[in-house]
């Protein structure tokens, strides 16, 4: 297998429903003829081999349109209407497409940016006719390291990096990850992710393979715990590979003991750590269910490791992240993770220096090229011989389920008119991001700013003003000291 | 309603809770804050929200806050 669309071609069961938000579906027929539509109508404008820019809400039609791109020899880029006004600005700066798809309701923010390429409504090229020699002939040219997806994820100066992946680690890291969590044909996905982050790729690629369903979880629900039950019941829902804090929302509440979902039986977690607490709700209620602690980089596709909870913690005791899947190596070097094998992303779009400090020559390997991808997390093996996580070596934190970096938001915020400085920590206990400010700025100003210039769950949920910033005697902002004035206001 | 108000704005500083009736519908909640919310309010008020009273209803405004409040304790 060379080619992520071969799970399209030979999906089990067609006229099954693939993706659905719960009202409308598409059928593995249908996103077969979109995808072929889309793709046609890319070739026809001369796109193939380019990244094209899918600029659609989290929709059964987002996914037809990434495999449209695909049948072109394209790689996709989701950039949500949801994302952040500079973010999105930022991705186009960057990658400088030459072709994006849009929908209705996104068009006027199409129209609102600087952009001069081709652009596509996905409501007309859906109805283009169909040239299947043309896509037989990109398919038969195609290779497996052809470029599948472009992820952006955050980047410390506040411009975002595009993660980019080709089709055989996606190929690889699905089958990997549909053997240990046991998919299957009867697999009913509830996802939780945006289709904007690789987290996605869990539901969006197994759901091909097996002729299994994926329900776009509506995200208004995760407000409300006694819904999203409903909702889950409803639809028999039997799958979810959701953040932490989605879970939570039904742990936390009480919702999950009042009332347990009653077909689940597969439950993955990861990007953030597991409150032991939590999981222990979790398992009382769902006792015959399984669950999986699940870690990984975007730079490694997807996830790299696994851990299936089956024994109890002691308190304090981490959840580990277990062992790699097939086919991924871990290396610990001076106790940072590094990840090798074909999961390895080709790196960062448009940035080479950024990609080779990262994407480095294995330096145990002194014969020939073997790249790893230094996470910049560290690990450690426990008694039982499984890798446990161990925080993270520099400024990049895990909140909400999406990887921040703590310099990308005191680059915005030092955007602000009469900022002087600005330093934020982050409060893993109360999993709460604190700014420090110096400058005439109010909170009320910086909270407006932040809001406008930052993705929801990269504002900070708390602003304090000092006259000024603690400093290390090397000079540099003192974190620790920042953290223990927050810490101290309780 | 001081302290709830006062746990609102810790939230988001730049809203008016006194006034503002559309914390759902108008975006200005996500799930986050409705556990912190939640969390909150048990610590300052002593009242556990059962989950069938965390619906939108409830969290439309600070005063439908107050009133749900009111109505556990």
């Amino acid at each position: 297998m060379t080619n992520v669309l071969e799970y399209l071609d030979h999906t089990p069961f067609p006229e099954r429903v693939a993706y659905t938000n719960g009202e409308n579906g598409l059928t593995f027929a249908g996103v077969d003829r979109l995808s072929r539509a889309i793709g046609t109508s890319l070739l026809q404008a001369g796109h193939s081999r380019v990244p094209v820019v899918v600029l659609m809400g989290r929709s059964p039609d987002t996914a037809a349109a990434f495999f449209g791109a695909v049948r072109a020899g394209c790689a996709y880029v989701p950039v949500d209407p949801d994302m952040a006004r500079n973010r999105i600005e930022g991705i186009f700066e960057d990658l400088q497409p030459a072709a994006v798809i849009y929908e209705e309701k996104t068009r006027a923010l199409l129209e609102s940016l600087d952009y001069k390429g081709d652009a596509f409504d996905y409501g007309n090229i859906v109805n283009t006719k169909t040239d299947d020699t043309a896509l037989e002939r990109v398919r038969r040219e195609a290779i497996d390291t052809d470029l599948l997806y472009i992820v952006y994820t955050s980047g410390s100066t506040g411009q975002p990096k595009g993660v980019a992946a080709c089709h055989r680690s996606v190929i690889d890291y699905i089958e990997s990850l549909s053997g240990v969590l046991g998919f299957s044909e009867k697999t009913i996905f509830g996802s939780q992710t945006p289709l904007y982050v690789d987290a996605c790729l869990k539901e969006l690629y197994p759901t091909l393979k097996f002729g299994a369903a994926t329900y776009l979880i509506p995200k208004e629900l995760f407000m409300f715990p006694v819904k999203l039950i409903d909702y889950l019941n409803e639809h028999k829902i039997n799958t979810v590979c959701w953040v932490v804090s989605a879970l939570t929302i039904l742990s936390g509440t009480g919702a999950l003991e009042a009332r347990p979902p009653k077909h689940l039986t597969t439950v993955a977690f990861g990007s953030e750590v597991f409150p032991q607490t939590q999981l222990s709700l979790w398992r009382k209620a769902l006792p015959g269910a399984r669950f999986f602690n699940l870690y990984g980089p975007t730079e490694c596709t997807g996830m790299s490791c696994w851990y299936e909870v089956t024994r109890d913690f002691q308190p304090g005791e981490p959840i580990p992240i277990g062992q790699p899947f097939r086919n991924t190596r871990i290396l610990l070097l001076d106790g940072e993770i590094c990840v090798a094998g074909t999961s390895l992303t080709l790196g960062y779009y448009n940035d080479f220096t950024k990609t080779d400090a990262s994407f480095v020559q294995n330096p145990l390997n002194t014969s020939y090229h073997e790249l790893i991808y230094r996470t910049g997390d560290m690990g450690a093996y426990n008694e039982y011989g499984e890798l446990v996580f161990a925080g993270r070596r520099d400024h990049q934190i895990k909140h909400m389920g999406h990887r921040i970096e703590l310099g990308e938001i005191e680059a915005a915020v030092n955007a602000l008119a009469g900022m002087a400085q600005a330093a934020c920590v982050y409060d893993a206990d109360k999993r709460k991001i604190v700014l420090f400010t110096v400058g005439t700025p109010s909170v009320t100003e910086i909270m407006a700013h932040c809001k406008e210039r930052l993705p929801r769950f990269m504002v900070p949920n708390a602003v304090i003003p000092l006259a000024q910033l603690p400093l290390t005697p090397n000079g540099k902002t003192d974190r620790t000291a920042l953290l223990a004035t927050w810490r101290e206001r309780g | 309603m001081d302290k709830l108000l006062s746990i609102l704005s810790g939230l988001h500083p730049d809203i008016d809770f006194n006034s503002h009736d559309d914390l759902i519908g108008g975006g200005v909640l996500d799930s986050f804050d409705i556990v912190t919310i939640v969390a909150d309010i048990d610590e300052a008020y002593g009242a556990a929200i059962p989950a069938e009273e965390i619906v939108p209803e409830n969290f439309h405004s600070a005063a439908a806050l107050f009133a749900l409040i009111e109505r556990l304790r």
